[in-house]
């Protein structure tokens, strides 16, 4: 060969390796803003016979997308359910509750998972309940509360058991005003705990979360004050942020005197410590299944008749109240859906707010519906036609 | 006419008896046109993405309240949006950038060690470890990056950050470990593989003659290297960097596991200990709540921006190679 060829052969595979480069990430990119594919239009493969396990049991396929939040309980009550009707698939996607609603208004879902209810005021143009009312043959969708999942704040401190945190405290370690772990303001409500001098290490949700959202709009809520910016979905506080509660909960563990909001199920995994939470009642509320529910349950009805989306009331002063809670809605079409999706949404619907599967939850992070708002549940779950 | 020729000559020096079969030029036009339809199919689809990404940023472009180029807010899901990109691309160009300049001297060194100074039975053992490398996913790299290589760097981190943290590059950063140092290791690593083999390629091709004419002449072998191995090998070096900061450039899994993202509010920090995001990081972090056009036009529009900044890297690593070449013509 001669070393002109060899010239050529460098600079081809230089071109080569530029565009591959080139369209690596091109394509990459294009991936990433597609919208996520659906589990795919409805097919109507759903049909009513009476099946081997009993008449109560559909058949059929339901398709449902939304919020990660209650990824792991939907999973969970899926399973359970499949244990007694076989004969039924039922698919999650646990896109986001954004896209799940968005997928629901486009009739590419039979439900949608939501860590917050159908907004009734436009963005980007398009009222949420409106859009989901044309997609149910202008009926209401209803906003069905169903997953509770409690968010502890979880803190390493080398011998601090028991930590106790207001709001007001809370906000200000969050936004930064209190730097140190010995801090006035912690011992006051610590005392008899050694606390340690050192600097506080926050971690926060990098990517855009409904943790972080339900979060700030407890420490607004709630702080008197104290907390400043308006609750959203990306963080505005201080801290490093590390992606999804696996990365916080992950930070905090190996960060010695570092503090965070995550998920319960995520600080159990990781054994972290949790704040108990003065709300003001008397006694420092530990995060339980049962505290989480009494919070629940001094919601207010935000909705009328079964559209029971809850206005949290995240300053109660209910004894054993733990007020820091995200409660995901399943939204499903109050009419409109064709006879056989009905059924079988129906028939889910009704196991996983039925009170074993509730309870079942608990070992997995989540808190079950008080009883109170459990028979509202399903009360609107028979009311669907 | 020279293809004539060309042909007649090798039909003339083929061995007696072989049979090419029929010579109709029919093979020729099907083969050239596939060729051609190829290439015209890449930039087809180069263009076709680039399009595609502009079209759905425009209008989130158009909304923007902040500078997209000099703002450092991002905040795309209010009314009405205000984001900017100036933190995601520096943060894009620092951690590829320090990844580059850690990865090509080891990838060079290794690429020489198995061109010309490994025996034959040790250079391909090597070989294969280093192409393993290559077979790692991402994901791996980065839990490995956070859970065991960050801890075992922090030291260094806070020797440097402590003691030379006059310099911005070096300044304190982040509380946790995080940062820009950790993932540009750990992209380092990540992009050794390909660099390696590019150069490995270059380097066993340099000619035989100038090596040993470069011997017979008395030189060392660091000499004969330097004199031939390497003038010899330069564009390929450009283009395993290039190559290497591409895939760099585009890390996604592994940097978002490891970089930790600095305080909202909190200012300006070039350091490579300080925290942050990429572009592909930021963007696959996020990817499950575009719940908005807006909002997916924002993430959009940054993706364009990693698209751009690819082409001109790329370009420019081109403008040198050409005016290397050109010297030495």
């Amino acid at each position: 060969m001669d070393p002109k060829g060899k010239d050529k052969n460098v600079n081809h595979n230089r071109f080569a390796a530029i565009a591959v480069a080139a369209l690596g990430g091109a394509l990459m990119l294009a991936s990433c803003g597609s919208d996520p594919t659906p589990g795919g239009p409805d097919k109507g493969t759903s049909s009513a016979e009476p099946t081997k396990s009993g008449a109560a049991c559909p058949s059929g396929t339901l398709n449902a997308e939304g919020s990660s939040a209650q990824k792991n309980a939907i999973e969970e009550a899926i399973t359970a359910y499949q244990e007694q009707c076989p004969d039924v698939t039922i698919n999650y996607n646990p896109t986001g509750s954004g896209a799940g609603i968005k997928q629901f208004n486009a009739g590419q879902v039979d439900f949608a998972g939501s860590d917050s209810a159908l907004k009734t005021e436009p963005k980007d143009g398009v009222i949420e309940a409106d859009a989901a009312k044309t997609r149910c043959a202008n009926n209401p969708a209803w906003d069905i509360p169903m997953v509770v999942g409690p968010i502890a704040v979880s803190y390493n401190v080398a011998g601090v058991d028991g930590l106790v945190l207001n709001a007001q405290v809370a906000a200000n370690i969050f936004n930064g005003t209190i730097k140190t772990w010995n801090a006035p303001e912690i011992a006051k409500l610590n005392p008899g705990v050694k606390l340690p001098s050192s600097k506080i290490a926050v971690f926060y949700r990098s990517d855009e979360s409904g943790t972080t959202e339900n979060f700030t709009k407890y420490l607004q809520a709630a702080s008197g004050g104290a907390w400043k910016k308006e609750p959203a979905k990306t963080w505005t506080g201080t801290g490093s942020g590390k992606e999804k509660s696996a990365g916080v909960a992950e930070g905090v563990k190996a960060t010695a005197n570092s503090i965070t909001y995550v998920e319960w199920s995520y600080a159990r995994d990781n054994n972290l410590a949790i704040a108990k939470i003065d709300t003001g009642s008397g006694t420092p509320v530990e995060l339980t299944g049962e505290s989480a529910g009494k919070a629940v349950a001094a919601a207010k009805a935000d909705g009328t008749g079964n559209d029971l989306r809850l206005k949290l009331d995240y300053t109660t002063k209910e004894p054993g109240a733990y007020p820091i809670i995200l409660v995901t809605y399943e939204i499903v079409c109050s009419k409109g859906l064709d006879p056989a999706k009905t059924e079988l949404v129906k028939s889910f619907l009704t196991s996983f707010a039925s009170s074993e599967s509730q309870s079942s939850l608990e070992q997995i992070g989540y808190a079950p519906l008080p009883e109170e708002v459990r028979t509202k549940v399903d009360a609107a779950i028979k009311a669907i036609s | 006419m020279a293809v004539t020729n060309e042909r007649q000559q090798l039909l003339d020096r083929r061995p007696q008896g072989l049979d090419l079969g029929p010579t109709g030029r029919g093979g020729d036009r099907l083969f050239g046109g596939l060729a051609k339809g190829s290439g015209i199919a890449v930039i087809a689809l180069v263009v076709f993405v680039g399009g595609f990404l502009l079209w759905l940023a425009v209008p989130a472009l158009r909304a923007n309240q902040a500078s997209f180029l000099f703002s450092r807010e991002w905040m795309p899901g209010i009314q009405p949006p205000r984001f900017g990109i100036v933190d995601l691309l520096w943060t894009t160009v620092l951690v590829s950038g320090f990844a580059l300049l850690l990865a090509v001297p080891v990838a060079v060194g290794v690429a020489l060690f198995l061109t010309h100074y490994a025996p034959r039975r040790v250079a391909g053992p090597v070989t294969y470890v280093v192409d393993l490398l290559a077979a790692v996913p991402s994901i791996i790299f980065g839990i490995w990056g956070i859970k065991e290589l960050a801890p075992k760097l922090a030291p260094l981190s806070s020797f440097l950050s402590g003691n030379l943290g006059g310099f911005p590059l070096l300044r304190p950063g982040i509380a946790d470990n995080g940062t820009v140092f950790v993932a540009g290791v750990v992209l380092a690593i990540m992009i050794l593989p390909i660099v390696t083999a590019f150069t490995r390629e270059v380097f066993a091709q340099a000619p035989r003659e100038h090596k040993e004419a470069a011997l017979a002449l008395g030189a060392t072998k660091w000499e004969m290297i330097r004199l031939t191995v390497l003038p010899y090998g330069r564009s390929g070096m450009v283009s395993a960097a290039m190559l290497g900061l591409g895939r760099a450039l585009g890390e996604t899994i592994a940097i978002m596991i490891i970089l930790s993202k600095p305080s909202p509010d909190s200012p300006f920090n070039p350091s490579l200990f300080a925290g942050g995001e990429t572009f592909a990081s930021k963007i696959a972090n996020n990817a499950a709540e575009f719940d908005s056009p807006t909002k997916t036009g924002a993430y959009i529009a940054a993706g364009l921006v990693l698209f751009v900044l690819t082409f001109v890297v790329n370009a420019i690593a081109r403008l040198i190679l050409q005016h290397s070449e050109r010297k030495h013509a």
